[in-house]
Formats: C-alpha cells, structure tokens, sequence
C-alpha cells in the first residue's frame, strides 16, 4: 500500500468527515432529538445547493455567503413544515407511519419539482478557490474540500455551543424526553420543536452549498446522501453531537480508502455496512446514551 | 366469503378482462394492462407489511429489483450453460436451462423473500424507524453491487429478448399478462387470508400496540418477520416478468424510485387496513399514470403521485376506503 496515497485518501476523508458533519447535523436534530424522522433532509440540502447556484451563475456571489443569507429562508421553511407535520400527524397521535410517508412525499416532490424545472444536467458554482490546492509536504488540500469543512467545524461547534449553553438549546435537548418537565417551565414543548425543526433545516441551507462546492449536483443526488446521513446519526449515537462528529469523520475517511483503493462505485456501499453493523451490534451508537 | 369462492371469482373476473382486451386486439392495452397489474401485486404486497403491521418499506424498489435480476442472471445463464457450469454436469444443466418464466419467478420470490429475511432479522428487533430506514438504504446498496456486477450487465444493462410468441397465447406480452394477473390472484389472495386468519389478528396488535402485544406474549419478531419475507417475496415475484416485459434491463430503469413512490402511495391513497385499498389505490392511480403518460409527461405524473400521496396522509388518513366507510356511516345514520 502507497503510503503517500493512504495518507492523502485519509486527509481527504477528514475533510469530507467534516462537510459530512454539516449534512448529518440537521438530521441529529430533527430525528435525534425531536424524534421527528425527517428523511426529506436531503431534499432540502439539494434545494439549498440550487439556491446557491441560481444566485452564483446570476450574480456571481459565493455560494457559502448565499447560503448564510438564505439561512432565515430555510428556517421559516423548516417551521413552516414542522407546524404542519404537528397539526396533521404528532396532534392527532398518529404520526409514525403517516408521517414518514409525508416526509418520503415530500423528498419525492422536492427531486421531482427541481428536475422539471432544471432538468437533469449536472450543475456546479464558480468560487475562486475551487480547483486550486493546499501543498503541505506529502499531503495535498483541496481547496474545494477545506473550506466547506472548516465553515461546517465552524457550524458545528455554533450549533453545539447553542445547544449545551443557551437556555433554548437546552429546551431542545429536553424537549423529546421529559415535554411535561418543560411544561412546568412554562416553555411550550410544540414552539421549542418548531424552533429545533427550523434550525436543522437551516443547516440545510449551508450543507447545501457546501455539496455544490464540492461536487456537481444533480436532483437526485440527494438519495444517495440518504444511507451515509442515517448511518453516521445511528453510528454516533441519536442525538449526540460530538458522536455525529466523530462518526462522520470515521465515515469520511472509511469511505475515501475505499474509494482509493477499491474504486469510487463501491463507496456507496460502505455507510450502509456500517449502519446494518452498527444496528446489529451496538444500535445505541458510539456515544448513545 | 370462503377462500375457495373468492379465488373462483378473482379467476372468472381475470378470465373477462383477459378475453375482454383479446377482444380489442391491441397490444398495448395488454402492455398498459401489465403495468397496472404490476402495481397491484407492488402496492399489495407493500401493504402486508406496512399496512398491517405498520412497518414502512422504502426498498419496494431493491426488492422489485432482486425479482429483475434474478431473472436477468436465469436468462444470461440459460443463454450459454457452457460457459458457467463445468463440463461434468453441463448436460444436465443444459437440459434444465433455459427455465421457463413461471419457475423464474419462484425463484425470485424465494431470493428477495431471503433478503427481507435477513434485514427484517438484523433491523426489526429494534424500532420501527430504523427498518424504514435500513430499507432506503438496502436499495441503493443492491443498486451499487448490481453496477458492479458485469454478468448481468452492470450500469450498461442487459438484453433480454424472449421468443416472439408463445404457443396457445399468442404474442408473448399477452403470456407475460396473464402470468402476472396469475400473481396478482395470488397476492390478493394471501392478503385477504392473513387479514381473516389469526396471522392477521396478530399483525394488527403489532401495529396497534406493539409493546402490549409483546407483554401479552405474542411473538412480534416472528410475525414481523414472516410479513416481511412474505412481502419481500411478493415485490421480488412481481419484478421478476419485468426483464421480459420491457427487453432491455438496466439499474437506472429498475431502482427507479417511482416503485418505492407508487407502492407506498397506492395503498396509502386507497387504505392500508383492508385488501380492498391497495387494489383501488393501484388501479386509480396505475391508471391515471398510463393516461398521464401518455398525454403529459412522465416526470408530471410523478409529481402528481408524490402530491397525492402527501395530500392523501394529511386528509384523508384512512384512504378512499375510510373516507367510504366514514360517509356511508354518516349516511346511515337517520
């Protein structure tokens, strides 16, 4: 094995790690805490990475200053949703296998509207930095993989700050265990879980772009981001941030050897190996509590 | 009704619509007809496990393709037995193959009921969300291998080009119809016996309260095993025509996402807790696909199944046959 090779295929899988992360985040909250299985996530992630690339071909902004200025779009959108879902299914007591058939409704409707209306070209963004690269010795960054990851370590360590510190945050966390408990504390379980919802779809907005920066999209591209987004929130653990974290960097790099050394078209593959061993051995996840 | 009865009428119903369209003489309502056939016995199935037990399949397509490709892999071996089986037994084997199209699809059955078998066991010990989930991402790891797979073809495709006709039935569309209306009697037929048989008591406990039923010992993990596999091997039968039904296999056309769509929608769309549900569901909208079609567009008529199926969970979350049930009550009362 080609040391040079291994390490740059483990650097890369960092950083990918870390832009994974970014993905992962809105669904460690919408289906890690709120236990509310959004697996449209991906639908919204890829109408984020069009957002980005309407306005980057029009006006030539950078594709991660837009996806920050349409993080208000995407929270109200994320609200919007979550008081639907709580109206039609959560107040009714029905929303398990309704509700999932709404949120895989809605993913089909999102891939099937963006593809009527763009078609099924692959489409990228221009930013200075995409196509040059970092020389650290041996190592090589691209640039296109480092600065979606440290704008998403940057996201993350935010989203984690807000969560462990701020009063809200802490709602978040307590609200799917104990509604009764905040209750008593005159905060209304429903307004904390919209607030949450629209929060992880925002983080939508921003993984979005990253995705776009990275790699062309296409609609269905979502898809496959299916498996890896479930498999790294089960392999960290439901709802634990730093677990995700370390789950979609040990994703990250598993998948980048793979695709080094084994070819790309078996990457695919490997987040649904670890999310059936993880299920079979330790469903709790790495740091589930 | 006793089981014999209505398999008798399910048979001379067939028998009318099979003569009916012979009648017509043309062949693309048997190609139509096929397709809509196709989704009963998809939307059936799915509605075994999903409908009574409540566990959602997002991998209807994973499983319609283990049914394709099982077929595909037959019939490339049955193409050249000589260059797959060693020489001591290939004139046994070259006696067997090629194998006739009814036997493929038991085969098909028995692979993808395995494989429902074997994700039921590792994900439905555990919440019900995570089978749902495992399932979404079964497609498209089955998906990634078949890619990587040349024998059948890989992300190229295969051919399967059958005899142009068949003794007694004519043209061959016309033999793959009344095979799968053959498979759609069978579907109905096992859903209807399980919705009246103690096996269908003990889904609806599972589905209703899954941890009372485990406290009053029924035995969950079995029952929910034996819908999947039953499920499983449904999807896979009624996938494993397909190779034959539209000439030219490829993952693109047999992972479509559209099979997951359709399956979930049409029992959704009719009622998930009878037979009657899916049926409806999928002749109403199998239907209005074809119309749709062929008068819109293909990309239309599945923006309009997906909006369906939203508005139908929020509305109507009992389906066409609830909101029947629910007006003829009202209607009844004085």
């Amino acid at each position: 094995m080609d040391l040079t090779l291994l390490m740059n295929a483990v650097i890369a899988g960092l950083l990918l790690g870390a832009f994974y992360a970014a993905v992962t985040a809105g669904i460690s909250i919408s289906f890690g805490m709120l236990d509310v299985v959004n697996i449209a996530h991906p639908g919204f992630i890829i109408l984020g990475s069009y957002i980005a690339y309407i306005v980057n071909t029009h006006y030539g902004i950078d594709p991660i200053v837009v996806s920050i200025l349409a993080l208000p779009v995407f929270y109200l959108l994320g609200a919007a949703i979550y008081q639907l879902f709580y109206v039609s299914f959560e107040k009714r007591g029905q929303d398990s296998l309704r509700g999932l058939a709404f949120f895989f409704g809605l993913l089909f409707v999102t891939e099937v509207i963006l593809v009527l209306v763009f078609g099924v070209d692959y489409r990228s963004v221009d930013a200075s930095y995409i196509g040059s690269s970092l020389r650290l010795g041996i190592v090589e960054l691209p640039l296109r993989l480092l600065v979606p990851a440290i704008v998403a370590v940057i996201m993350f360590v935010g989203l984690e700050i807000f969560l462990g510190r701020s009063f809200t945050g802490r709602a978040v966390m307590a609200v799917s265990q104990d509604p009764m408990a905040l209750r008593l504390m005159a905060v209304d379980p429903t307004r904390i879980k919209r607030i949450a919802f629209g929060i992880s779809i925002a983080t939508a907005s921003l993984a979005g772009a990253f995705l776009i920066i990275i790699q062309p999209v296409i609609p269905s591209v979502g898809r496959d981001y299916i498996g890896r987004i479930f498999a790294i929130c089960v392999l960290g653990g439901l709802g634990s941030m730093p677990g995700t974290m370390i789950a979609a960097l040990l994703l990250g790099v598993i998948e980048s050897v793979t695709a080094t050394f084994y070819g790309p078209s078996w990457a695919p593959a490997v987040s649904f190996g670890i999310l059936l061993l993880t299920l079979a051995v330790r469903p709790s996840g790495l740091l589930g509590r | 009704m006793r089981a014999p009865l209505f398999i008798l009428i399910q048979l001379v119903i067939a028998t009318a619509i099979y003569l009916g369209l012979r009648f017509f003489g043309n062949d693309y309502l048997f190609f139509a007809g096929y397709t809509v056939l196709q989704f009963i016995v998809l939307a059936t199935a799915w509605n075994i496990l999903g409908g009574y037990c409540g566990y959602v399949n997002f991998g209807s397509a994973g499983f319609f393709a283990i049914g394709a490709y099982t077929s595909v892999f037959l019939f490339t071996v049955g193409q050249s037995p000589e260059a797959v089986f060693p020489a001591s037994i290939l004139p046994a084997m070259q006696a067997i193959f090629p194998l006739p199209v009814p036997l493929i699809i038991a085969i098909a059955g028995v692979m993808s009921g395995l494989v429902g078998l074997g994700t039921g066991y590792l994900t439905l010990r555990l919440r019900g969300v995570f089978f749902a989930i495992a399932t979404l991402a079964l497609a498209i790891v089955l998906q990634t291998l078949v890619v990587n797979w040349s024998f059948v073809g890989g992300s190229r495709g295969a051919y399967v080009i059958p005899a142009n006709t068949v003794p007694v039935f004519g043209p061959y569309i016309q033999y793959l119809f009344v095979l799968m209306l053959l498979l759609t009697i069978i579907a109905l037929t096992c859903a209807r016996m399980i919705e009246r048989s103690s096996l269908g008591v003990g889904f609806a406990t599972i589905r209703d309260d899954e941890l009372a039923a485990e406290a009053c010992g029924v035995p969950t993990l079995k029952l929910k095993l034996i819908a999947t596999v039953l499920s499983g091997a449904l999807m896979g039968m009624a996938g494993a025509p397909f190779p034959f039904y539209i000439g030219y296999t490829e993952p693109g056309s047999v992972f479509d996402l559209g099979y997951a769509v359709n399956s979930i929608a049409m029992p959704m769309i009719g009622g998930t807790t009878s037979w009657v549900g899916p049926l409806i569901g999928a002749v109403l909208l199998g239907t209005l696909q074809q119309v749709a079609t062929v008068t819109i567009s293909s990309a239309v008529n599945l923006l309009l199944v997906g909006l369906l199926l939203i508005g139908f969970v929020i509305v109507a979350p009992n389906g066409i046959v609830g909101l029947w049930q629910s007006w003829f009550r009202k209607g009844a009362k004085p």
